[in-house]
């Protein structure tokens, strides 16, 4: 089957089984790696992109409800060459260590703070369920207070 | 030498970044000319006519930051301009051995101790070796030139050369015998904040897992290993796989079966659909809980002794109260963010891997036997290791990837599943231990007996460091302890079991230290003392690891918790670094914990990079957490019954606290990061909640006991 969407401002028909989930046809079909596979069962959130501008963990959603859909990646996160704010803040705080959860945490935070320019801590701590096994919270929670004062 | 190629503009684009992955393969045929032009001035420092300083690592980065640590080191004795600086993993190759091991791999917290000294003189050599250039150059005298930020200067004329320009020349020149270290006064690096050269990329998607890995004509395979340990497979029908679009083979192996096809998903589709026959083995019927209980039926019988101090008998025979107690501590999985996987190319050449180990060494070793290859043909190509805390030091994945390639005569990309990788670990060795303590008239420890009973990590993984039924890493934590306890003996029994287990972050101090932290607590109320002056009265003759435990309650406010909170406190020398935790927290009647602040002090003697350490502490605390309120692997009718993170919980964002880190480096030899931050998180918080509950916590995970952890953040 052979389905439709836009990926980073790309269109792309890409032809694969309807049930094939997002990450796997970024991933495998597009060669889009910065979207990481971490339990497949939308738990961790290491697949989050942004479906429609909504942040969504890609590794439940099969292609064949995304026809037409408008899909954001980490790659295409900053536009004009510029890195994006929460990019920018994530390098000022330090935040990474292994770094295999970030690409999900800074597309979670892009889609709270664009939904939510100045969030609560609290706000922040319900957005951001994002599981973290080198344990950056701390520093995850400090740099998207800093991206909201950018 | 296999070096990763990346174009300077790559470089530039990454701020310094290395690029991994897809790009190695497609660079190999570009700039890989332009390297030889660069001046290779020691197996570490390349440094190429452009400026460009490589810094070549032999370590795994798996977040403990050591990609930018080494360079630190190396730039600064090297006086480099740090601008110029970029890292590039090296290939397995003996040059590049661990040296407190002797061979390639990273673990242990070692890499920062054990080899920074060999960084500060491999930069120094190679600043010398310019300096000689230059000074040929110039004809002076070598003493008549100096570097400076990147560039020798020759001090009459004022002229100046940059390191790139010198690079060749310097490469021909005689390494001077003895190192020119400068004095520490003299760094501009080591010690600093500097920022992680592996950030840019790992924010922007770039950064190369092993997961990542795409190589020409490569399959991606995942797999299922027999459920039960020790079990095999009998019989495979490959119909239901090769009816699957995208799938290519089907790959029976001795105790798993692989479906390999052109995407992960059409791969996975392929397992799902096979119905594969096991022969289960002998443990089909075992459990965790009755080999727990089995090594629990062992604590009265001798063990080996770890520890033995005094005369015990006479310690007991003067003493005014005796309390004991028995711990158990459960099998936990590591969970690393990134699956197990790895890339694998067996041709008649030999054999390539692509993969996120943190032991190319061993791989190397193990891959030979295995595949039957001499080791001169098996290349190692370290990627970014998405989480390793122990898991990856064992080569099983990778060498799985090798003989699918082999069979399907195709690079392989091997991916677990998440269910896989919970269901196939090598797990901390779940662990029992009986302690008895005897108290003197001054309250203080007259007697101290621990007895442990768990498997042995080594026995499996370097059976040579076994020695008369001892084996370190089962009791370490629990024995050499900074208190003064004249009296004491702790012993050990091996005990073998089917469930495999490994090093997890921290190793048997993860355990051994709740063990202990718990008992010292225990005693210090028995003796109706409190835990911090209890814990001090013990360290008289131990005042670095009494600094350290200072440093901690006073970070925390010890003993000024508002009301309704409470704190614990606890003490774990590990890797060389004195670490002490305090937690405060207060809980509801329904067993709600809320966590409100959690403070760590540390000494690690010297410190690097201070603010990576910080971030190091931070996470083996969150990991050592995660554990005690969550962790627990079972395995029921010999197979795990945990598979993913829905029933192998994380502690998530919103209900930590910030975690203050206190660093207090005293100078003594250097220790490790990665893993001192983990063993006093469990005691810290079990002691708190004795203090607020009066219910003392015997066995993890504190689910068991039907406590919760709450947001924090309202």
């Amino acid at each position: 089957m052979a389905f439709n969407i836009t990926v980073n401002g790309m269109v792309h028909t890409v032809d694969v089984d309807g049930d094939t989930p997002l990450l796997w046809v970024l991933r495998d079909t597009l060669g889009l790696t910065g979207t990481k596979y971490g339990c497949g069962i939308a738990e961790c959130g290491a697949c989050t992109v942004h479906v429609d501008g909504v942040a969504q963990r890609s590794c439940t959603l099969a292609i064949e409800d995304l026809d037409g859909s408008e899909i954001t990646t980490i790659e295409g996160l900053s536009s004009g060459g510029a890195p994006h704010p929460v990019q920018e803040a994530w390098i000022t705080e330090q935040v990474p260590q292994c770094g295999f959860c970030q690409s999900g945490m800074i597309m979670t935070a892009a889609a709270l703070l664009s939904e939510t320019p100045n969030p609560s801590d609290g706000e922040i701590a319900e957005a951001m369920t994002n599981i973290c096994r080198c344990g950056t919270y701390d520093r995850v929670r400090a740099a998207i207070r800093r991206a909201a004062k950018a | 030498m296999n070096h990763m190629a990346v174009s300077r503009r790559t470089f530039l684009k990454g701020s310094g970044a290395v690029v991994v992955s897809g790009l190695i393969i497609g660079f190999v045929t570009g700039p890989a000319a332009a390297r030889t032009g660069a001046g290779k001035l020691n197996t570490w420092v390349v440094i190429a006519p452009d400026d460009e300083v490589r810094i070549l690592i032999g370590y795994s980065e798996m977040g403990q930051g050591i990609t930018t640590s080494l360079p630190q080191v190396i730039a600064d004795e090297l006086d480099a301009d740090w601008s110029t600086i970029r890292m590039e993993f090296a290939p397995a190759d003996a040059a590049f051995a661990n040296p407190v091991f002797g061979i390639q791999g990273t673990g242990g917290s070692t890499t920062t101790y054990g080899s920074w000294e060999t960084m500060r003189a491999a930069g120094a050599t190679a600043r010398a070796m310019l300096e000689q250039a230059a000074a040929k150059r110039w004809n002076v005298n070598a003493s008549a030139v100096r570097s400076e930020n990147g560039a020798v200067v020759n001090a009459s004329t004022g002229e100046s050369l940059r390191f790139g320009a010198l690079a060749l020349a310097a490469a021909e020149e005689t390494p001077p015998k003895v190192p020119p270290l400068k004095d520490p006064s003299a760094w501009r690096f080591i010690g600093k904040p500097v920022d992680r050269l592996d950030i840019p990329a790992k924010v922007d998607g770039t950064a190369g897992f092993g997961i990542d890995v795409q190589i020409p004509g490569m399959l991606v395979a995942t797999i299922s290993q027999c459920p039960v340990f020790g079990g095999s497979l009998k019989s495979v029908d490959d119909a239901p796989a090769m009816a699957v679009r995208g799938v290519k083979a089907v790959v029976p192996l001795k105790n798993a079966v692989a479906v390999a096809a052109d995407g992960y998903w059409p791969a996975k589709k392929g397992l799902d659909a096979l119905m594969p026959v096991w022969d289960e083995g002998t443990f089909a019927g075992g459990g965790s809980d009755t080999t727990l209980k089995e090594f629990h039926a062992t604590l009265d019988d001798a063990g080996a002794v770890a520890d033995a101090h005094g005369d015990l008998a006479a310690g007991f025979a003067a003493t005014t109260k005796t309390i004991e107690a028995d711990y158990t501590a459960p099998y936990l999985a590591h969970a690393t963010m990134e699956p197990m996987n790895a890339t694998a190319h067996v041709t008649e050449d030999g054999v390539t891997f692509w993969a996120p180990t943190q032991w190319p060494g061993l791989l190397t070793i193990i891959g030979a036997k295995v595949l039957g290859v001499d080791a001169s043909k098996i290349t190692v190509h370290s990627t970014y290791l998405g989480g390793g805390y122990g898991r990856r030091f064992e080569p099983d994945f990778c060498l799985q990837a090798a003989l699918i390639s082999k069979a399907v005569g195709a690079p392989v990309k091997l991916m677990w599943s998440r269910e896989e990788d919970m269901r196939h670990d090598f797990y901390r060795p779940g662990s029992v231990c009986r302690m008895r303590v005897g108290l003197g008239e001054d309250g203080l420890p007259s007697a101290w007996e621990t007895r442990i009973a768990c498997s042995s990590i080594f026995s499996r993984t370097v059976p040579q460091r076994v020695k008369d039924g001892l084996d370190h890493t089962s009791v370490e934590g629990a024995v050499h302890l900074p208190y003064a306890l004249p009296n004491r003996r702790i012993d050990y029994r091996l005990m073998p079991s089917p469930i495999p287990v490994g090093f997890w972050r921290s190793v048997g101090n993860s355990q051994n230290g709740w063990f202990t932290e718990s008992m010292i607590d225990e005693a210090a109320h028995a003796a109706g003392d409190d835990p911090l002056a209890y814990r001090l009265k013990l360290l008289a003759d131990s005042p670095e690891h009494a600094a350290v435990l200072k440093a901690a309650a006073d970070a925390a406010g010890w003993g000024k918790a508002p009301a309704g909170r409470f704190q614990g406190i606890a003490l774990v020398e590990s890797f060389k670094t004195i670490a002490a935790e305090v937690v405060e927290l207060s809980v509801s009647a329904d067993k709600e914990i809320t966590l409100h602040r959690l403070t760590v002090a540390a000494d690690p003697g010297s410190v690097v990079n201070p603010r990576n350490f910080e971030g190091q502490l931070q996470g083996a605390l969150v990991y050592g957490l995660t554990a005690a309120l969550y962790g627990r692997i079972d395995v029921v009718n010999g197979r795990v019954e945990q598979g993913n993170f829905d029933t192998y919980a994380m502690v998530r964002l919103s209900q930590l606290p910030p975690i203050t880190v206190t660093l207090v480096p005293s100078g003594r030899p250097m220790g490790g990061a990665g893993e001192p931050g983990t063993p006093p998180i469990a005691p810290a918080l079990c002691n708190a909640l004795f203090a607020a509950t009066g219910e003392r916590i015997r066995s993890l995970p504190l689910m068991d006991h039907g406590y919760t952890l709450e947001p924090v953040w309202g």
